[in-house]
């Protein structure tokens, strides 16, 4: 794998310079806003990178704190099967049910339930085969992390697109709060994991992770459920995009997945080396004679 | 087309400045072993 790395960096550096090229030179002018709505195409992949990773952060905390127990950890993996099978069934009752389906809000579609349950799964039990508990732990820290970043440069890209097509740089809808509160907690759980050092510290933040997560929904569909300032999503919602901006925003994407995918690999062995070091420390501390000791 | 530059400028500042911030972390982790190697011999 250290070999693929220079590989894989010199392929997503290349990636990320089509992706600009497409950005600024290739994608059409936006009538209305004209250049401005360029921003466009790294505002939303970050959005989107920075709710994967903050999604995988949720999957990686949920099994450090299920697995340390033996029980917790089996409920937990027929919890996740049943969600599946249950969203599966969902899927096809709505399906036959016209006055089911006429009832699902606009933008969300028969297809989309049914895979969300199974790629959950298949997510979890991926997390839970490729990583030990501890390691776990260790992702929980790179994705929030690397999470945050993207999310700030949400956060900082959002007010410099308002600013031009609104009048303003920032409102307090319910789009806008919710992701700074998403931030917010995320910089919480990474102070909270750096200045305190008891040994209930993973677990507490953890959970303070699990509970952060529930404000990833909220912030997606936040546009659906109330009246906001923000626009609708372009896929799957209410809006509509030229099919040529669609392919620069999915190029822009795949760029910053990459560019998250290389990053947290080096932030997640750099965690690892931390705790090696960590450990190897307090060995060497206890082994040490205590000629200082009266 | 100043709000667009600055957007994509604060992109890569962002990402490049926490790459240097990984860089040094790492520097620091490999400072910390090497005087834990010294120490051993």
């Amino acid at each position: 794998m250290k070999k693929a790395f220079p590989i894989l960096a010199l392929l997503t550096a290349a990636l990320l310079g089509y992706a600009l090229y497409q950005a600024l030179i290739v994608a059409p002018r936006e009538q209305t806003m004209g250049d401005v709505q360029r921003i466009f195409y790294y505002h939303v992949p970050s959005a989107w990178t920075a709710f994967l990773l903050f999604f995988i952060n949720f999957l990686a905390s949920l099994q450090y704190l299920v697995r340390r127990n033996a029980n917790t950890d089996k409920v937990a993996n027929w919890v996740v099967l049943t969600i599946a099978v249950l969203t599966c069934v969902a899927a096809a009752v709505i399906g036959f049910v016209p006055a089911l389906k006429s009832a699902l809000p606009e933008g969300v579609q028969l297809s989309s339930i049914a895979t969300t349950g199974p790629l959950i799964a298949g997510l979890y039990f991926l997390v839970r085969k490729l990583f030990s508990v501890e390691a776990a732990d260790a992702l929980a820290v790179t994705t929030a992390e690397v999470g945050v970043v993207f999310c700030t440069v949400v956060l900082v890209t959002g007010p410099l697109w308002a600013r031009p097509v609104w009048g303003i740089w920032w409102t307090w809808d319910v789009r806008l709060t919710s992701t700074l509160v998403l931030w917010l907690i995320y910089v919480s759980y990474l102070v909270l994991r750096r200045f305190s050092s008891s040994g209930q510290t993973p677990a507490l933040a953890a959970a303070l992770a699990v509970f952060g997560a529930l404000d990833v929904p909220l912030v997606y569909f936040s546009i659906w459920i109330f009246r906001t300032q923000h626009p609708q999503p372009v896929i799957g919602g209410g809006g509509s995009i030229d099919p040529r901006m669609l392919h620069v925003l999915l190029i822009n994407w795949l760029a910053f997945l990459c560019l998250a995918f290389l990053v947290c690999w080096v932030r997640y062995r750099l965690e690892l080396l931390k705790r090696q070091v960590e450990e190897t420390q307090a060995l060497e501390a206890l082994l040490e004679p205590r000629s200082a000791v009266p | 087309m100043n709000f667009l530059y600055a957007a994509y400028t604060a992109t890569w500042v962002i990402h490049v400045g926490y790459l240097v911030t990984l860089g040094l972390r790492y520097a620091r982790l490999k400072r910390e072993i090497d005087d834990m190697s010294r120490k051993d011999a």
